[in-house]
């Protein structure tokens, strides 16, 4: 085995069993804290598979911007409430037989169609000057009026979540 | 190089499990985070197909991914606290009707 494959397994073990974490613990805080390590190590995967600039888009936004933004909503309600209350489902094993049944769907999907990922096998990366350049160029260049609409998208976001947690609205 | 299969099955692993928690789960918050797992789940399939199709289409739209989840978040925490100062719960089950 070469070093990409096992980053790769020892990345993708700790990005599942956090997200097993995540979505087992009682504490809203300690799920955070798990979904962090799940976003860093899906980010280090973003790294092996050459994507620079998402690897540092996801530490500062999603780690550093969402998940600061979670901590402080946890803070600013009352978590004891939250923790006597009943945290999983009545329906839970039903809940559970469906998240299943779309795993296997998607895997048998996949698995049909597996001889179809051959590829063309991709050798070195196919840009010059770097990820982060080429990312740059084609954000700027080709796909102007999306980051446009984007940057009105992240406006009317904030103004609307201004509005609404705003305690009085007149 | 690691094949691509196993990044997809990780991808619909992780989706999985993102769903599973948003269906099982009754903490709102923990259910905003399980929406954030499956979007990181399509964002690896995205990357991964970008890396081996060698183009840069795929890494440009898991980058819109990441800025839709950050309005989704900005505008459903938002909700959050707007419901909680209303109804004093984060239990989905007080959630229930529209009305405030």
């Amino acid at each position: 085995m070469m070093l990409p494959q096992i980053a790769f397994f020892f990345l993708s073990a700790v990005t599942l069993i956090s997200a097993v974490m995540v979505i087992t613990r009682r504490n809203a805080v300690h799920s955070i804290i798990w979904l962090i390590v799940t976003l860093f190590s899906v980010g280090g995967i973003f790294l092996t598979l050459h994507a620079e600039f998402l690897f540092a888009v996801q530490v500062i936004l999603y780690v550093g911007g969402i998940m600061v933004l979670f901590l402080f909503v946890v803070m600013l309600v009352n978590l004891d409430v939250a923790l006597k209350q009943a945290q999983f489902n009545r329906q839970w094993q039903v809940a559970l037989v469906t998240a299943l049944v779309l795993m296997a769907e998607l895997g048998y999907g996949i698995y049909r169609g597996h001889q179809g990922f051959t590829l063309a096998q991709v050798t070195a990366t196919p840009m010059s000057g770097g990820n982060t350049q080429a990312v740059g160029l084609a954000l700027y260049q080709d796909y102007m009026l999306a980051v446009e609409i984007a940057s009105v998208l992240l406006l009317v976001a904030m103004v609307g979540a201004v509005i609404m947690a705003k305690r009085k609205i007149e | 190089m690691v094949p691509l299969a196993h990044i997809l099955a990780l991808s619909v692993i992780l989706f999985g499990l993102g769903a599973a928690g948003f269906v099982f789960r009754r903490n709102i918050i923990t259910i905003f985070m399980c929406i954030e797992l499956m979007l990181n789940a399509v964002n690896l399939a995205f990357i991964g197909f970008s890396r081996y199709l060698g183009n840069l289409d795929g890494q440009i739209f898991a980058f819109f991914v990441i800025v839709v989840a950050a309005a989704e978040a900005a505008v459903g925490l938002a909700i959050i606290i707007a419901v909680y100062r209303n109804r004093g719960s984060l239990s989905i089950d007080d959630f229930d009707s529209m009305k405030l």
